[in-house]
């Protein structure tokens, strides 16, 4: 490759052609701040407008300043990111970007993560002039949907979240309106949420800088029931949450903290403490079995059978193809999400086996997700109004409930989950990575299928971190097509293929997030560090193999419930309760 | 066969069309078919004079009459007088606000005798909606020749021999551009004109669209034939339904006698071309955020490079040019690059209209070369102030541009003087202001504009132009500081400098060119609380003169907001903090008693 | 619509077409050229004057003279109609009675093509308004 020198405050670094200033910079320990720019390195995700103009840098013999998040550096460049002629620039840009936008930091739930917080700390700016007398401020309804506060005003046009839902995720909810000083990113005619085409993956929570777009906090209705005597509190925790909580306690990330986030919500006051891994298991026997029986029939010669089998474990997936592709909503498992099948599982067996009323128990997730707060409220997932899971928190929420709780997390002694509710496998950690459950999937129907034991658990195939891969299953010689996808544009792909008849796999799975649940929105904030997220990533795989049991069928604890309470996977009782359907939630504007 | 003896034109340019032209011609169809004059007589509608202020034009040849502010029922007089009797209707005829005489050639009026007409060579003269017309003015005859030499590279060479530079307001060299994008290999390249045009007052595109939209199309084949272009498009603002009429009246035509199409002069080229409209958005002129609105995205610019040439419409290499610069590309070829070249300055060549407005006698579009000074266009051309008042101030370039003073009356007008004035080409507004204009409130009238229509990406131009606005506005109210003056400047500074496209690096301008050249006025503002040409009406006091006040109350029963005191038969008092400065105590009073400081 | 083929095909088309702009690209131009007038009032017309003002038209046309010709209201000479002004550029007008078609033709011939002097010109005695 062509490499070509530029010299940056008086130092000279060798950079490959087509290099930006910013990174070129980075070479050399230089950070110049940003605020617009921002990327998941290796993720596919980019958003370089080049619109904050906080990375302005000086080069000389250029008319006006250049922004170093999209300039290339050009042979024998010379630049300047410290020249006081930047430096007032770049003052003056962020008093412009602080004079639009509201000052009530303390009361944020950005608070503390916010760049542009970390901007006007790093430039101490005390006084700003373009703020009160006749300087105005943006201001536009704030609005609060089942899992996405969206408060505009504290929008600073970087459109990291229009990028993210228009090209990575496809779903087209947000978008830039207006120009000048009111130009603002809305949903279309000032649509709330729910009516646009938004599936709430809460990716644009998750790249967003300031405090426009924030999750919905459910702690104070978990600590209400949490303080009322006649409630039963039942909490269960993704896998995902396992190898994240620890970032929010000043760990390095992809620690594992299984135990210690056991012995946290025990100290809050959880009177029981289960894990989603179990239901994972559980929808691994769900879902491999629904797989198995299409297969069955798809070899067979059946023409109607839905091949692929998609998952449908990741709820802002599930919205997708509800409000994008209804018309083809039979193809993905109608196996509820490991969240619902577990709560269902608590209302119903759980909670008879302990003798507690419906009404009288509260059953809270720990997620790392924000479609997963909508998805408690789901109707179908009630019954005489009474949601089968009450309130769904995200990893920063159950952080936040901890520092409040005057827990020392890093001291805590781990200890394990509630029986019978706690026990999990291999199988369902890997849940919290891209490619996981199909993994999981695999090893179960796999030896259901051939009575045999899998000769090597690993299926490093079906592992990455590309948006799309594809594999080659040899299942005793019946060989599968399956396909990992993660992102809504890529899962927009797959059904496009079903739906021109293209399709060669035999199953898919989608996950909304990218790298899956580890880069949920509802986890720490990454800040477009994309090793965070490779950390989660191993740490998901380390745990799996950390474990005893690998495999979900052989989960005793799973095996008990089958032979006591449900029998039979995809049997009578767990159609009923474990299963679901979907609807066709097309929106109008979607339509025209 | 009919054998006129008379033509007839109507100018049915959008400002005359306004003020009922298409009446005009309904009504002289009507009076020849009653005078049995239909055969002597060729009713033509053209497309702009220029001279819009004196609207609607009608001009009789081949005598070469100009008449102006003709009425539907002037119509009469004219054929009964001008064509029967032979004798020309003098009230009709432009009166010399200098000499308060009767010009009736328009060869002879000040407004025309320094133009020289290359853009608008065919505006006023042919039908726009008659391909014939276009063609007995060598229409299409330059992209015949140049098809039939086949040198595409050569024929960039002219373009850039000429100088012929981009007339949109940035003064790119358009032979430079054509060659930058004809190397670029791909299946699909674009030819796109730049037709929307937003400069407040600015309508030279309009008018050429509307008066000689053939011009546009044979200029779009020839650049389409040299960059390598099988597809036109032309990114027209919605508002102007005339030029889009014309337009496509004159592409139907174009298609009909083979001149878009297949094969075009039996040569393999192919050349189509293909209208987009626009909401008007001033931004939509940056050639991304033009090529962005066309593909359906958002209408705002994007970083260059990559260049349109290299990745413009649909990714593919595209041309941008503006509707003006095109008009000039037929006749560079008929005449050669020489001829073209030999008119203007070194660095600019060729004509530029401006659309010349203001506190001036004659308002309209001009085309004048290169070179000419301001005191020529304002003097003789413009005709002077109006009201004998005192020149102040040009402001060219519109909301990019700057205002220049006197001293620089006697410049050169070419791109690169005006920029090293503070100012701009830009697309060709020109507005001249007299002694009454308030410069505060000029800076402050541009950046508005700026405000509406900037769009809202990079924050230096969403925030900045907003916050600069305010800090004139608190000014021209008499709130200002001697800091807000610093922060101003410190603000424009920064937005020039570090804002992401042309709309935003030249939109601080009005304020810097006017702090540069009006300092006083800004400090007289502020320190003295008082606005020397006394347009901001908060600085404006209304005050009574005891001596001359009888106390006949008419003011205080007139003043509506009740500010005005005093008894009857005694002198009368304006509360100064109740008055908001509306003006009806001055018409009211008879006495003279009442001015303003 | 016949399709413009060549180089060749357009220059043709042209050619046809010129004529129909000839009038407007002489007005475009007036001052330099030979200014007619034919008096066309009532007792113009009854005298002929049409006639004549067609025959100006086609003779000019035909040896290419930069003619304008137009018409006017009775110039009171009515005892001499047809009556023809003339007004070359830089010089005065002059006034000719009793023009018949023929007359016109040799008018076209001799004084506006050449410069040779014609019978019949009557003496200017008014000044006109316009310049």
């Amino acid at each position: 490759m062509d490499k070509i020198k530029v010299t940056i405050d008086n130092r000279t670094v060798e950079v490959a052609k087509g290099t930006t200033i910013l990174k070129a910079a980075q070479q050399l320990g230089i950070e110049i701040p940003t605020l617009c720019h921002f990327e998941l390195e290796g993720l596919n995700f980019h958003n370089r407008p080049g619109g904050c103009r906080i990375c302005v840098v000086e080069v000389p013999g250029r008319r006006t300043l250049a922004p170093a998040c999209v300039t290339e550096c050009m042979p024998d460049m010379v630049v300047y990111t410290n020249s006081p002629r930047v430096l007032n620039a770049r003052k003056t840009v962020l008093e412009l970007i602080l004079s639009d936008h509201p000052a009530d930091c303390l009361n944020c739930s950005k608070c503390g993560s916010c760049e542009l917080q970390d901007l006007a700390i790093r430039f101490g700016v005390r006084e700003n002039p373009y703020v009160g007398g006749n300087h105005v401020q943006s201001e536009y309804k704030v609005e609060v949907s089942p899992s996405i506060i969206r408060d505009m005003n504290k929008c600073v046009m970087c459109r990291r979240c229009e990028e993210m839902c228009n090209k990575v995720q496809t779903v087209g909810a947000l978008s830039a309106i207006e120009r000048g000083f009111p130009a603002v990113v809305s949903t279309a005619f000032g649509n709330t949420l729910t009516e646009s085409p938004c599936v709430f993956c809460g990716q644009c929570v998750a790249v967003c800088p300031v405090g426009a777009l924030t999750e919905v906090d459910n702690n104070y209705q978990v600590l209400r029931d949490l303080a009322d005597p006649n409630k039963k509190t039942v909490v269960q925790v993704a896998p995902a949450v396992r190898v994240a909580l620890g970032e929010e306690f000043g760990m390095k990330p992809g620690e594992i903290v299984t135990g210690k986030l056991a012995a946290a919500l025990k100290a809050i006051g959880f009177d029981y403490v289960f894990d989603t891994d179990w239901s994972a298991d559980l929808t691994i026997m769900e879902e491999g079995t629904e797989l198995i029986g299409r297969l069955k029939k798809f070899l067979a010669g059946d023409k109607d059978v839905k091949i692929p089998l998609m998952t449908s474990c990741c709820p802002a997936w599930v919205n997708f193809y509800e409000k994008h592709f209804p018309q083809l909503r039979e193809y993905p498992s109608s196996a509820k999400s490991p969240q619902q099948m577990f709560g269902a599982v608590a209302k119903n067996y759980f909670a008879e086996k302990i003798n507690c009323k419906r009404e009288d128990m509260v059953c809270v997730s720990v997620m790392p997700c924000l479609a997963k707060k909508y998805e408690t409220g789901r109707e179908e997932f009630k019954k005489n109004g009474n949601p089968d899971v009450d309130y769904s928190i995200s990893t920063r929420e159950l952080a936040r409930l901890i520092k409040m709780f005057n827990i020392d997390f890093n001291t805590l002694e781990p200890i394990e989950f509630d029986s019978p509710l706690g026990e999990s496998t291999g199988a369902a950690v890997i849940f919290g990575a891209t490619g996981g459950v199909m993994e999981a999937a695999v090893r179960t129907a796999y030896e259901v299928l051939t009575g045999k034991t899998l000769p090597k658990i690993d299926f490093e195939e079906l592992r990455g971190l590309e948006g799309v891969r594809e594999a080659v299953v040899d299942i005793d010689g019946l060989k599968l097509n399956l396909a990992v996808v993660y992102g809504l544009g890529n899962a927009r792909k797959m059904l496009e293929l079903i739906e021109k008849g293209e399709c060669k796999y035999h199953a898919i799975e989608v996950m909304a997030c990218p790298g899956g649940c580890i880069d949920g929105a509802g986890q720490p904030y990454h800040h477009g560090d994309s090793s965070i997220i490779k950390a989660r990533w191993e740490a998901t795989y380390r745990a799996d193999r950390e474990l005893p049991i690998r495999k979900s069928h052989e989960n005793p604890s799973i095996q008990a419930i089958y032979k006591e309470y449900y029998k039979e996977p995809c049997g009578h009782l767990s159609h009923e309760q474990l299963h679901t359907i979907y609807f066709d939630k097309k929106t109008r504007v979607d339509e025209e | 066969m009919a054998n006129y003896k008379y033509h007839i034109l109507i100018c049915g340019g959008t400002g005359c069309h306004a003020s009922q032209s298409a009446k005009i011609k309904e009504n002289f169809e009507q009076l020849l078919k009653e005078k049995n004059l239909e055969n002597d007589v060729q009713i033509v509608g053209t497309g702009c004079f220029g001279f819009c202020e004196k609207g609607p034009i009608v001009k009789m040849l081949p005598d070469n009459t100009f008449y102006t502010q003709v009425k539907p029922e002037d119509c009469r007089e004219i054929i009964d007088e001008h064509i029967i009797k032979g004798r020309k209707v003098e009230r009709l005829l432009y009166l010399d606000p200098k000499t308060q005489e009767h010009k009736s050639d328009s060869k002879h009026m000040g407004f025309y005798k320094k133009q020289m007409r290359i853009a608008l060579r065919n505006c006023g003269f042919i039908n726009p909606e008659n391909i014939d017309e276009y063609i007995a003015r060598d229409g299409y005859k330059a992209l015949a020749s140049v098809l039939e030499q086949n040198d595409p590279e050569a024929t960039i060479e002219d373009i850039k021999k000429s100088g012929l530079r981009g007339r949109g307001g940035a003064g790119f060299p358009t032979g430079v551009k054509w060659g930058l994008c004809r190397p670029n290999k791909a299946d699909q390249k674009y030819m796109i004109c730049n037709a929307d045009e937003g400069d407040p007052g600015a309508f030279m595109d309009r008018s050429i669209l509307e008066g000689d939209p053939h011009s546009i199309i044979e200029a779009m084949a020839i650049g389409g034939f040299c960059i390598g272009a099988t597809k036109g498009l032309i990114y027209i603002r919605a508002e102007y339904p005339l030029a889009i009429h014309r337009l496509q009246v004159a592409i139907g035509q174009a298609r009909e006698y083979g001149l878009l199409g297949k094969n075009i002069f039996g040569t393999d080229f192919d050349f189509d071309i293909e209208l987009r409209y626009g909401a008007g958005a001033f931004v939509c002129g940056e050639e991304t955020a033009l090529i962005h609105s066309m593909e359906g995205q958002r209408g705002e610019p994007t970083f260059k490079p990559p260049f349109p040439a290299v990745e413009g419409f649909m990714k593919k290499p595209s041309n941008v040019n503006n509707v003006e610069t095109l008009a000039n590309i037929p006749v560079i070829i008929n005449k050669g690059w020489e001829w073209f070249s030999s008119i203007g300055t070194e660095k600019s060549k060729g004509t530029k209209v401006f659309a010349l407005a203001g506190q001036i006698n004659n308002v309209g579009l001009i085309e004048v070369p290169m070179g000419i000074t301001l005191r020529e266009i304002i003097y003789e051309i413009g005709g002077g102030i109006k009201g004998g008042k005192q020149f102040k101030a040009v402001q060219t370039g519109g909301p990019s541009g700057g205002c220049l003073t006197e001293k620089f009356l006697d410049t050169p007008i070419d791109y690169e003087n005006l920029v090293a004035a503070g100012s701009m080409m830009g697309s060709g507004g020109m507005i001249v202001m007299d002694e009454t204009s308030c410069m505060v409130s000029v800076a402050k009238f541009y950046l508005d504009f700026t405000v509406e229509e900037s769009c809202g990406k990079c924050s230096p131009c969403r925030i900045g132009n907003k916050r600069m606005c305010e800090i004139l506005d608190k000014i021209t109210k008499g709130q200002g500081t001697m800091e807000d003056l610093d922060t101003l400047r410190n603000l424009a500074k920064v937005i020039k400098d570090s804002a992401l496209c042309g709309l935003g690096q030249t939109s601080p301008n009005p304020v810097l060119s006017t702090i540069d050249n009006f300092w006083d006025e800004y400090v007289a503002h502020v320190v003295d609380k008082k606005c020397p040409a006394g347009q901001c009406k908060a600085l404006k006091k209304y005050v009574i003169d005891p001596d001359k006040c009888k106390g006949c109350t008419a003011c205080a029963r007139k003043c509506p907001v009740g500010a005005i005191h005093g008894t009857v038969k005694n002198p009368h008092e304006i509360d100064q903090a109740a008055c908001i400065k509306c003006g009806t105590c001055i018409d009211t009073c008879k006495f003279n008693a009442i001015s303003i400081q | 619509m016949e399709k413009i083929k060549s180089l060749a095909d357009l220059k043709k088309k042209r050619e046809e077409l010129q004529s129909t702009l000839q009038l407007r690209e002489m007005g475009d131009n007036v001052d330099n050229m030979i200014q007619v007038k034919v008096a066309m009032a009532t007792c113009g017309i009854a005298s002929g004057a049409k006639q004549v003002m067609e025959t100006i038209i086609n003779e000019s046309n035909n040896r290419k003279l930069p003619v304008v010709v137009t018409q006017t209201g009775c110039m009171g000479y009515c005892y001499a109609e047809p009556t023809v002004e003339v007004k070359k550029p830089g010089q005065d007008p002059v006034v000719f009675g009793y023009i018949t078609p023929a007359k016109a033709t040799e008018l076209v011939e001799k004084y506006l093509a050449g410069n040779e002097m014609l019978d019949g010109v009557i003496p200017v005695n008014y000044e006109k308004i316009d310049k």
